[in-house]
């Protein structure tokens, strides 16, 4: 450091000629800075999205070479039935999760909103499920909610008098279950942003509610929520389609099972590709997921502007 | 519910664990045994190198797109905002289609290279570095730095927040794959942290116990890096959300 600090005035002529050669030779260099990110995008996400969609249209078939095929995996996507089911499962498991996570983590907010101390350190123990890997909190709660009545669940209902409940092993419960576990991961993310919700709120509105003669319930409906409301809009939309693509926290409790009760639109693509060989298919499938997830973001994207414009 | 949240919090899994007391080394050892060792180094690795990558390529073209005037900057913007609609769910398959064409599965490059483009960072720092004043970088341009200079001595020093915030939402975005090595790898010695964990639970002979020291092998790494960065961390969160 102490050299290079002594060494600069010396070196600043000849900086100064070179500096001024860089500027007129200007235009290349923000695209030398962007160079490697777009690489690192054109062949790791643009290239096998638009690959997707040109595999989509063929039979793909290792070592025999690829099958032109049209639009024949379209067709069959849409008459497939186990498609239509994890579509299905796939629309009320990310509706569900993002409800029922956006209810929780606005019941925590307003429980742990407070800035003291012991609140803070309070809300840091409530957000662990959160930054914690996906995998971890699937393998803990596969154990936790083991379905005999030894799980450690199991036995605290016991102890009430409930169960033991098949969670996981029941085709009538397991999505229910992933939705819980899903739940007890992302409801703290929704609990920070509600807490900085919250906190952005004029205080004398509570206090001018509160002169009117209005109680808890009535403020809570009359003030915090109508201030919320946008940015639960945009949480809940984002929740959407992120659920859309739902597959770390189904494979690892349950691959999709019992009896299909669980897969999902990418398990499914997934079984296709290593199980059935058919790439083509699962290709196909994707090709139906990125579209669907390009229309619902242009929707929103669309849905607010016009919002910003009415504003 | 906060009863609920707590009673599977690290305390309560420590319960569960500590259940057959004194095994519980027994149960690291054993899981170390069936590979989590390997694994934990490969995820470390690719952590390392991937997170590297990661910031390093994003700094730079938040550095052309917050700092420059040029045709076409808004396009660029768009299209890498674009990638956020192209996680590895979506595109898996034809990702690992492609990467098989590259002679990329089954080796850590494979395993890298594909985490490296990740939109957020981008945007985070292009953010950031738009409302560094433009006073600094005339002052540094007066005596005489170019491009690079400025970039490494005036406007990365003056990120660091915003870096410290990408790092730890780009670590845990890397310590959570699990498609893409379940896609990609092939051979033991290439598995991962979540691939050893999740395979520890197909055979099942292994007792839950050993399933659960992996598993918590797997947690402690993010738990630590969120409770040491957590001012950062929150501050991404909700710039990146409430803004949006």
């Amino acid at each position: 450091m102490a050299l290079a600090r002594t060494s600069a005035p010396v070196a600043l002529p000849a900086q100064r000629d070179r500096s001024g050669a860089r500027r007129r030779l200007a235009w290349p260099t923000p695209w030398l800075f962007l160079a490697p990110a777009l690489v690192f995008f054109a062949l790791f996400k643009f290239w096998p999205s638009i690959e997707g969609v040109y595999l989509s249209l063929f039979h793909v078939r290792p070592y025999l070479g690829d099958q032109w095929v049209g639009t024949a995996n379209f067709s069959r996507a849409l008459s497939d039935p186990v498609l239509r089911s994890a579509v299905g499962h796939t629309v009320l498991d990310a509706a569900g999760q993002v409800a029922g996570s956006m209810l929780v983590g606005f019941l925590l907010a307003l429980l742990l909103e407070a800035p003291a101390r012991h609140v803070r350190i309070l809300r840091t123990a409530v957000f662990l499920p959160a930054v914690t890997a996906m995998v971890a909190v699937a393998e803990l709660w596969g154990a936790l909610l083991f379905a005999g009545p030894y799980g450690a669940v199991n036995s605290l209902l016991g102890h009430l008098g409930v169960g033991p409940l098949p969670f996981l092993d029941s085709p009538d419960s397991a999505l229910w279950t992933v939705m819980l576990v899903q739940i007890w991961k992302n409801a703290p993310y929704d609990m920070v942003i509600f807490v900085a919700g919250l906190v952005g709120i004029d205080r004398q509105l509570y206090e001018a509610a509160s002169i009117d003669g209005a109680g808890a319930w009535q403020r809570l409906r009359a003030v915090t929520l109508p201030a919320l409301r946008p940015v639960t809009t945009i949480v809940l939309i984002l929740g959407l389609i992120r659920g859309l693509r739902v597959f770390t926290e189904i494979y690892v409790l349950t691959h999709g099972g019992p009896g299909g009760s669980t897969e999902s639109v990418v398990t499914y693509t997934y079984s296709t590709t290593v199980t059935d060989n058919d790439a083509g298919y699962a290709a196909a499938i994707s090709t139906l997921l990125l579209v669907a997830t390009i229309a619902l973001t242009g929707v929103t994207l669309w849905w607010r502007q016009r919002r910003e414009a009415d504003a | 519910m906060v009863a609920t949240a707590f009673s599977a919090d690290p305390p309560k899994l420590g319960e569960v664990i500590l259940w057959p007391r004194g095994v519980s080394g027994g149960n690291l050892g054993t899981a170390w045994h069936f590979g989590l060792g390997q694994g934990l180094f490969n995820s470390l690795v690719i952590e390392a190198v991937g997170l590297t990558l990661q910031i390093g390529v994003s700094a730079f073209a938040a550095y052309a797109l917050a700092r420059k005037r040029f045709r076409g900057a808004g396009i660029v913007l768009l299209a890498i905002l674009a990638t956020m609609m192209m996680p590895e769910e979506v595109i898996g398959i034809p990702l690992y289609l492609v990467l098989g064409r590259m002679n990329l599965l089954d080796t850590y490059p494979g395993l890298i290279l594909p985490i490296v483009g990740w939109a957020l960072p981008v945007y985070v720092l292009t953010g950031f570095m738009k409302r560094i004043p433009l006073e600094l970088e005339e002052a540094a341009r007066i005596d005489g730095a170019g491009d690079l200079r400025i970039f490494f001595h005036v406007i990365l020093p003056l990120s660091l927040p915003a870096l410290g915030t990408c790092a730890v939402f780009g670590f845990l975005m890397i310590w959570d794959q699990y498609l893409l090595p379940l896609l990609i790898v092939q051979s033991p010695k290439m598995s991962t942290l979540t691939l050893i964990v999740t395979q520890l639970q197909a055979s099942q002979e292994q007792g839950e116990g050993v399933r659960l020291a992996a598993a918590l092998v797997l947690m402690v790494p993010s738990i630590l890096i969120y409770l040491g960065l957590q001012r950062l961390f929150e501050r991404g969160l909700l710039s990146g959300s409430v803004k949006g």
